[in-house]
């Protein structure tokens, strides 16, 4: 038993049992919405069904291919969260409207552009060469909203959408991962700069601006693109990202100290300034005022209507398909948790919410498996998006926190945030392959290549073959370079 | 559809959720000794029948530690450094802990860091490379007392 880790196993068989159990979940969902119907069963019934179960399916057949080692557990949990969210938004639709459709497109979609990901980028250590590149990446894709011609204009108060096409889409979404990309590859080469010089001040050591310089422009350009955007959940999202990534590198709590103060006297300024930040928090600690409630733009209606769906739901829901959900606006994307809260009850919120923290711990214990500090930066800034995300969408709509206008990761309706959620999976995966993968752990002795460790029927290189002064040409059997940077 | 029949598939729902969940988390069970992944366990006689290449990578012998970093060969010959509990920056750049006067390293080359009983050596993406016991990193790998570490025209060594 203590052995258990000496030879790694793909545990695909297991992936594929937790796989059919979470499509039982999914399936298992959409029948029950649709029960009392006269047209439960339908085609439409059967043909969502089976597309959802060979797209599951197939990605799994991906991995088993191409990152056999991966986590067994992210898939099911995603796939899951997603068939929930399906179901739900399938239900709340009205007649005549077409989200649930529309939904399962862009899961389809976002589920195809995970798989490419995979299959194409094979090594997640190729991205650090892109850490500038994803750097001005970031920046476009959030400027590109504000850019008239391709803006879609300001809906629902805040510019964040292009127009392409027919379809609208968020390039915020996309932008998270871009930047989690760029810090981690900033930082993975840069941390040492960052703990050791600087001047110490009281208990804190600020680094020196020299080095800072990049992450606080990346910093600045989110924040400012994003106040001229009012897009509030996002600014939380990005900057709690950058403390959390540049915490993880250094591991330093003056971080997390400086981090918290600003975000607090940054929230008190944003409060003074910007009216719409004002009413938000104002509908928070006043929700239950009458004429806060009945305020026409900003008023607390839909977060009190929301907390009055969960509480009528009480411990087991009022069922799957019995509930009134879509009395409260926005109930299948901003607020589908509380729709959840009021059809599955206590029980089955918490069964979500479970299932957040299971993925979240899953990135994680990716992140401290994996070897190289990239990957680990990468992978701990990924998934702690997705748990902020969560944190700042489930607390918003339970009355936590002033409710801010973020999705929830795989459950709301919205294809750019489904898209940029199954991404991230996707990397998560990857890394999660080459950190339960097989790798030598002894100790590198002169003249044996690891490849000759690893598969001994290969001949090991003979030592001092290799005169050092031509050190860009590479030897026949060096392992492929793939950290090296731009 | 009769009442009975929907409050049992309601219920039956939630049990399927945490049934999911459960499930998750007895999957999850064995990765909960992973802390001890990179710890060089004995392969049992089982593994080794089926892997015979576990066999040689088995017992690792005490280590002494290593105490200092020793330029042996290049411009800097003959420098030692101490090394204490801080990661050591090697470079061409100012804020090196190590500057090299080297045109073939690059200006943050490597980082040599401790972990646990041991140091390890990660290459910063520079162009040339850095070879350890000349095999090019990749990765994140432990160091050896006396396993040369070639960056450029430099070499350097840990000694106890």
């Amino acid at each position: 038993m203590t052995h258990a880790d000496t030879m790694p196993k793909p545990r695909r068989n297991v992936e594929l049992l937790l796989l059919v159990l979470a499509l039982a979940v999914s399936i298992g969902a959409n029948a029950l919405i649709s029960i009392d119907d006269q047209n439960a069963f339908d085609t439409d019934f059967w043909f969502q069904s089976s597309l959802l179960a060979v797209a599951a399916l197939a990605f799994h057949v991906v991995l088993r291919i191409r990152a056999k080692y991966a986590d067994p557990v992210i898939l099911p949990l995603v796939v899951a969260l997603n068939g929930l969210g399906l179901a739900m938004i399938h239900r709340l639709d009205a007649p005549g409207e077409d989200t649930g459709n529309n939904q399962m497109r862009w899961t389809l979609i976002a589920m195809a552009v995970a798989i490419a990901v995979i299959w194409l980028l094979k090594d997640h250590r190729i991205l650090r060469r892109f850490t500038y590149i994803s750097l001005a990446v970031s920046a476009l894709l959030l400027i590109l909203p504000l850019v008239p011609g391709i803006s879609a204009g300001e809906i629902l108060g805040a510019r964040v959408w292009i127009r392409l096409g027919p379809m609208t889409f968020q390039p915020g979404e996309v932008a998270k991962i871009t930047l989690a990309i760029f810090f981690a590859g900033y930082l993975s080469s840069n941390r040492d700069l960052i703990m050791l010089a600087g001047r110490k001040i009281g208990p804190l050591q600020f680094p020196r601006f020299k080095d800072m310089g990049p992450m606080i422009t990346a910093w600045l350009v989110s924040i400012g693109v994003l106040i001229f955007q009012r897009d509030l959940g996002s600014s939380v999202l990005f900057f709690g990202l950058f403390i959390v990534m540049i915490y993880v590198a250094t591991s330093r709590i003056s971080w997390v100290v400086i981090g918290l103060s600003l975000i607090l006297g940054g929230g008190f300024i944003a409060s003074q300034v910007f009216s719409h930040v004002a009413l938000r928090i104002d509908s928070w600690l006043n929700a239950f005022t009458e004429e806060v409630f009945g305020r026409s733009p900003g008023g607390s209606g839909q977060i009190v209507e929301g907390l009055f769906g969960m509480a009528s739901g009480g411990l087991v829901g009022t069922g799957l398909g019995q509930g009134r959900p879509n009395l409260v606006p926005f109930a299948n994307s901003d607020m589908i948790i509380a729709s959840f809260g009021e059809e599955l009850g206590l029980i089955g919120l918490f069964a979500i919410v479970m299932m957040y923290l299971l993925l979240f711990t899953r990135g994680f214990r990716a992140a401290l498996g994996t070897r190289d500090a990239f990957g680990k930066l990468l992978a701990c800034g990924l998934s702690f998006a997705v748990a902020l995300q969560c944190f700042v969408v489930i607390g918003g709509v339970t009355r936590l926190i002033p409710l801010t206008g973020l999705t929830t990761p795989f459950l709301a309706a919205g294809g750019s945030s489904l898209l940029a959620n199954w991404i991230i999976v996707g990397l998560l995966l990857m890394i999660s392959h080459t950190a339960r993968g097989p790798v030598d752990t002894t100790p590198m002795q002169p003249g044996r290549t690891p490849e000759a460790q690893k598969t001994p029927g290969k001949p090991a290189a003979a030592p001092g073959n290799r005169p050092g002064k031509n050190a860009t040409q590479t030897l026949p059997d060096a392992p492929t370079e793939a950290v090296k940077q731009l | 559809m009769s009442e009975l029949t929907i409050t049992a598939l309601r219920f039956g729902f939630l049990l399927l959720l945490w049934v999911l969940i459960f499930s998750i988390v007895s999957a999850m069970r064995r990765d909960l000794m992973i802390g001890r992944k990179a710890a060089t366990g004995v392969p049992t006689a089982r593994q080794v029948r089926k892997n015979p290449e576990l066999a040689e990578a088995a017992p690792a012998p005490v280590k002494q530690q290593a105490r200092q970093l020793v330029v042996t060969e290049g411009p800097l010959k003959g420098r030692t450094i101490p090394l204490a509990a801080s990661p050591i920056l090697l470079g061409r750049a100012q804020e090196a802990t190590l500057v090299l006067e080297d045109d073939y390293a690059s200006g943050r080359h490597a980082r040599l860091f401790p972990q646990g009983s041991r140091w390890f050596i990660e290459d910063l993406g520079s162009t040339n490379g850095t070879y350890l016991a000349d095999q090019q990193l990749t990765r994140a790998l432990p160091v050896d007392l006396g396993v040369p570490v070639r960056i450029g025209k430099t070499v350097i060594e840990l000694r106890p």
